[in-house]
């Protein structure tokens, strides 16, 4: 059984595209016919990740794979890095700009509620290099 | 699973040229073009009526009960939608809209509008209990639901389980009629007036109720030639309007977006109208966008109900009528007490909950579903990404699914066929593809 694999670019600052790399991926796991709150915690944890993208690296990609026993997806981008990745996990610590906030984005939720809505979750980062975010979904 | 469920919207295959208007429009992609004419999916087709408006040809319609069915029932009662009053030009006075109804041959006359208030109570109270942390979903208009059901089963807890307007008014109507004739339940005839198609498959097909709540549902434009000139004979003859009204602004502002809404005294709601909002609004709420808002009002038409497909005005200037109707009413004409929710109690809530469709998975087992959705990402890759719709289905990605599903073969893709054509027949190629239009010669200089 051939693992399926889905890969999107996300682009620094464009929101009018944020969001479609998650609605891709909500799509295609309505297809497989997967729980429905299943479909919706992955919808929900993929979109933050998406959203944080835009908002604070300067690029990356989204790579998801489903295997018949668990769905993975990896938020990889460049830029600033998280430096205090405890104090990010903080609901309501944010470090969004003026602009982003006016937007109704910057809640500090963002990671709490990737955390929250995902099986597993792993951060990698470094300052000044980039983030990779590796999360699991069980089906 | 629901091949042979009722559905109000239908195909006149003898005006259907094959065209690509209601594919491509079609919010559920439930429509394919084979073999020259289109054909709906019955099982993702919510009857919300836009193929129906979008059809140049008037192939698409939707099937509705004749004023003439009430000869069948010894007592008449008529329930009329609040899209109604938006229909005539200066219309000052709705009992003049009721008084026409009677003397078109009813007994009796239940507002919409009225149940609408009461659903208007309960749903005030839902959301004061409500602490899910999840915005609560009106259920109002029936396409909407079936859109849940179909698209967005996880959303279907969301949704507010109260009785539609036209539900409760038409289980109302029919015991207060018994009880006051004495006839039996099955002698009384209840007939909808209805905006949409969505409505009477709602009436006929309830997938919250255990079963059909009326005998008839008559479409607006069917009605309006003959009810205008009841009024207008009312109007001109002086005679003495019976106050008939059981509804004020707060149920009849119900016909158009945000209507619903305002009558919630409520002001943390959303309220989207037409098709693809909706869409988009119920993709916000599956990601967990929106879950500080209280209530989310969603109609599938344009401006609400008055943009309903059987209505006759344009929903646009039936909502400025309705503004100007509504301005001077109460905002309630009766109060609903604790004596009549009591005496209502089994008429107000879902008897049934509605179940997911699940139409948009692939296989009924994961590892299939997997496979063909392998099989159809590949597949994807050599389609031209144009969604032209000319091999009948609205995008490439349908195609690919109706290819690997065997409801579609890889031929009737044009540009597939082509590419194929000019490597077998080389010399016959150059002259095919000088004579084909424009946009199919484009890629003329590569290939050569």
């Amino acid at each position: 059984m051939e693992n399926i694999k889905l890969h999107y670019d996300v682009i620094k600052d464009d929101f009018s595209c944020a969001g479609e790399a998650s609605g891709k991926i909500k799509k295609t796991l309505k297809g497989l016919g997967l729980d429905s709150a299943l479909v919706r915690n992955v919808a929900i944890a993929v979109y933050e990740g998406e959203i944080n993208m835009v908002i604070h690296a300067e690029g990356g990609c989204i790579d998801a794979e489903i295997s018949p026993d668990t769905i993975t997806v990896v938020l990889k981008d460049v830029g600033p890095g998280i430096k205090d990745v405890q104090l990010a996990m903080q609901e309501g610590y944010s470090t969004a700009p003026e602009n982003v906030r006016a937007l109704g984005f910057g809640a500090g939720m963002g990671l709490p509620n990737i955390k929250k809505y995902s099986d597993e979750m792993n951060i990698e980062t470094e300052v000044g290099v980039g983030t990779t975010i590796t999360l699991k979904f069980n089906i | 699973m629901d091949k042979n469920i009722f559905h109000s919207v239908r195909m006149d295959r003898e005006k259907c040229v094959g065209c690509m208007n209601c594919i491509k429009r079609c919010p559920t992609e439930a429509i394919r073009v084979r073999n020259g004419k289109a054909k709906i999916i019955k099982e993702k087709c919510i009857d919300c009526g836009k193929c129906i408006s979008v059809c140049p040809h008037h192939a698409k319609y939707a099937e509705r009960d004749r004023l003439q069915n009430i000869i069948n029932y010894k007592y008449n009662i008529a329930l009329p939608a609040p899209s109604l009053y938006g229909q005539f030009n200066n219309l000052g006075n709705i009992d003049y809209v009721l008084a026409g109804l009677i003397d078109m041959g009813f007994d009796e006359v239940y507002e919409v509008s009225h149940a609408a208030e009461i659903v208007s109570k309960l749903t005030r109270e839902m959301i004061a209990k409500n602490n899910t942390g999840k915005p609560l979903i009106s259920s109002a208009c029936p396409a909407v639901c079936r859109l849940i059901r179909v698209c967005y089963p996880s959303l279907l807890e969301q949704l507010v389980d109260i009785n539609a307007p036209m539900e409760i008014a038409a289980l109302a109507a029919r015991r207060d009629a018994a009880e006051k004739t004495g006839l039996s339940p099955n002698e009384i005839g209840i007939f909808f007036i209805t905006p949409c198609p969505a409505k009477i498959t709602a009436a006929k097909n309830p997938i919250t109720l255990d079963g059909p709540i009326i005998d008839g549902a008559i479409a607006i434009s069917d009605i309006y030639p003959v009810l205008l000139q009841q009024m207008n004979r009312l109007a001109k003859s002086g005679e003495e309007i019976p106050e008939l009204k059981r509804s004020g602004k707060s149920g009849v502002g119900w016909a158009t977006s945000g209507g619903e809404s305002a009558a919630l005294f409520e002001e943390n709601y959303i309220a989207a109208d037409g098709i693809e909002n909706v869409k988009a609004i119920l993709d916000e709420i599956e990601d967990g966008k929106l879950n500080n808002v209280k209530f989310i009002e969603l109609n599938s038409c344009t401006c609400g109900c008055v943009g309903g497909v059987l209505t006759v005005e344009n929903p646009f200037v039936a909502k400025r009528r309705l503004h100007h109707l509504t301005h001077y009413m109460p905002i309630t004409a009766e109060k609903y007490t604790k004596d009549d929710e009591e005496k209502d109690g089994d008429i107000l809530r879902w008897q049934k909950i509605p179940e997911p469709a699940n139409i948009m998975r692939l296989a009924d087992n994961f590892k299939d579903a997997m496979r063909i959705m392998n099989e159809i990402n590949e597949l994807e890759k050599e389609l031209p990404k144009l969604d032209c719709g000319t091999c009948g289905a609205p995008s490439c990605k349908a195609l690919a699914e109706d290819i690997v599903r065997l409801f579609a073969e890889k031929r009737e893709c044009i540009f597939l066929t082509r590419d194929k054509y000019k490597e077998s027949h080389e010399p016959q190629a150059e002259m095919f593809m000088d004579n084909l239009p424009a946009s199919f010669q484009a890629s003329k200089e590569e290939t050569k």
